[in-house]
């Protein structure tokens, strides 16, 4: 627009536009021609979840958060006799741990929620059916997808450090040492106008 | 050489020409537009970057239903699609390709001949706005008429200019008589008869008769199948037809080092350069409104082109 004075020769506008198209034509482009071609996906993709059955204690935690409703889970309860000890102690054991993928929406919550780690994401996308009950994913099936699960990508190098991590710090330098909040580098905060 | 076998051997160039040719600006489009865009375009058909891409879309449309509309009129619906396609291959005839007379049908009054039969391309689309009862053919139709009839005089005019620079009607005669300097003395024709012509065949950024997302197809709307190729093909045959004519009239057509044995590849190497620039112009530019292609037609390209034939009135007078 040339409402600060500044003006356009007539038809510049018109050269710019073949300008910009002739570059775009000389550029390679990025398209990846998938399913010849895997994807690259970032790290952390979300693609389908994943059930480590031995971690779960059943807690219900993540059928509980899940906005959607789409996990199901049946368990009973085993006594296990430990010699020596006062009475039987008692475990959970999964019967059936469903995830309805038509109704997940991967918000992820389950597996933020979960305390023993036992629900994992995986960059898997490629399990579309043609009949919608399909989608419902059962404990075996789960357990499976655990061999695609990647390793989780190394931490941030300028992030805070993790509370285990912190931890074991903390325990080496031994009682007294200055911990971690007071030798943290500042972070750059700005300068409060006064 | 027996004049049956001489009327042979041209007829089936032309014709192998009206096919091929535009079958390979086609695909030239496919894949030109889409490396503009940023992607790669067909890659499938033909296993090496979909090469024929085109040759799969003719079969795909010869085994289409051949529908005709309840309420159409039937003969004329049928017709169009002929009417449309038969002007350009009757100019591909008058087209010199070399020096030495290398030309289906030398013509004394080729020009005029040319933008006469292209008038009739004219016909065919109020041929099927009309036969396809249907009102958004209708608006396409009715749209495009009066951006034809409108186009067809900067069209004549800048071609009139370049006849008397060269002094003759006939195509061949203009390109022997052609010298470099004319590019400067003819620029103002050239582009008049360019944009002209891209508006003739109701190219981007001229397709309002078309229009595809305001009246669905416009006079294309209930045409399928193998109609519709044939309709499709006029699109692309007419690229050709005005990339060759702008090449013949004011590039210099088969003007070019060793224009003795190599003139008839100078003409092909102008025209796909034409027939890019139609297709980076189509890639590049929005349509342009109804209203605002009749003012550019009536208030630039007329005027432009009037000053072009006074320029060379007097260049001629002068020289």
């Amino acid at each position: 627009m040339s409402e600060h004075g500044e003006r356009h020769l007539p038809g510049k506008g018109l050269i710019n536009g073949l300008a910009v198209t002739l570059k775009t034509m000389v550029k390679p482009s990025t398209t990846q021609q998938y399913p010849d071609v895997e994807p690259d996906l970032p790290p952390r993709s979300r693609g389908v979840i994943a059930l480590l059955e031995e971690n779960c204690t059943v807690c219900m935690l993540c059928a509980r958060e899940c906005p959607d409703w789409c996990i199901y889970i049946d368990s009973h309860k085993e006594e296990v006799v430990v010699p020596g000890a006062a009475r039987a102690r008692q475990r959970n054991v999964l019967d059936k741990f469903d995830i309805d993928f038509s109704l997940c929406m991967y918000c992820g919550i389950c597996i933020e929620v979960c305390p023993f780690d036992a629900l994992h994401w995986t960059p898997e996308f490629e399990y579309a059916e043609t009949d919608v009950l399909d989608l419902l994913h059962d404990k075996n099936r789960l357990g499976d997808w655990m061999q695609t699960v990647p390793a989780p990508p190394a931490h941030d190098v300028l992030g805070e450090p993790s509370k285990e991590e912190a931890t074991a710090a903390r325990k080496v330098a031994g009682p007294g040492a200055a911990t971690p909040a007071q030798t943290a580098r500042p972070a750059g905060r700005p300068e409060r106008a006064s | 050489m027996p004049l049956w076998l001489d009327l042979l051997v041209r007829v089936v160039a032309v014709v192998a020409a009206f096919l091929v040719l535009p079958l390979v600006v086609g695909q030239t489009e496919h894949k030109v537009m889409a490396h503009m865009q940023s992607r790669l375009g067909p890659m499938y058909a033909g296993a090496f970057h979909g090469w024929a891409q085109l040759v799969a879309d003719g079969v795909k449309f010869v085994q289409k239903e051949d529908i005709t509309p309840r309420a159409a009129d039937r003969q004329v619906f049928r017709l169009a699609p002929i009417v449309a396609l038969f002007p350009y291959l009757v100019v591909l005839l008058a087209i010199p390709l070399g020096p030495g007379g290398l030309v289906a049908q030398q013509m004394d009054i080729g020009l005029f001949f040319v933008l006469a039969v292209l008038g009739v391309g004219v016909v065919a689309v109020l041929m099927s706005a009309w036969a396809s009862a249907n009102k958004y053919s209708l608006l396409g139709g009715l749209r495009g008429a009066a951006q034809l009839l409108g186009y067809e005089l900067p069209l004549v005019l800048s071609a009139a200019s370049v006849a008397m620079a060269a002094g003759t009607l006939s195509l061949s005669g203009i390109v022997e008589a052609w010298s470099p300097w004319w590019l400067l003395w003819q620029a103002p024709a050239a582009l008049v008869f360019f944009v002209s012509g891209l508006a003739e065949i109701r190219r981007p950024p001229f397709d309002m008769p078309i229009a595809e997302s305001e009246l669905v197809f416009g006079y294309l709307t209930e045409y399928t199948g193998l109609r519709f190729a044939f309709f499709l093909l006029a699109e692309y045959v007419g690229i050709v037809v005005i990339a060759a004519l702008t090449t013949v009239l004011f590039l210099g057509g088969w003007h070019g080092p060793a224009e003795e044995h190599l003139g008839w590849l100078w003409t092909l190497a102008k025209v796909f350069a034409v027939s890019f620039v139609v297709i980076w112009l189509r890639v590049t530019y929005p349509r342009l409104r109804e209203d605002q292609l009749q003012r550019l037609c009536w208030l630039v390209l007329v005027p432009v082109a009037l000053a072009q034939l006074v320029l060379t009135a007097a260049v001629k007078v002068a020289m």
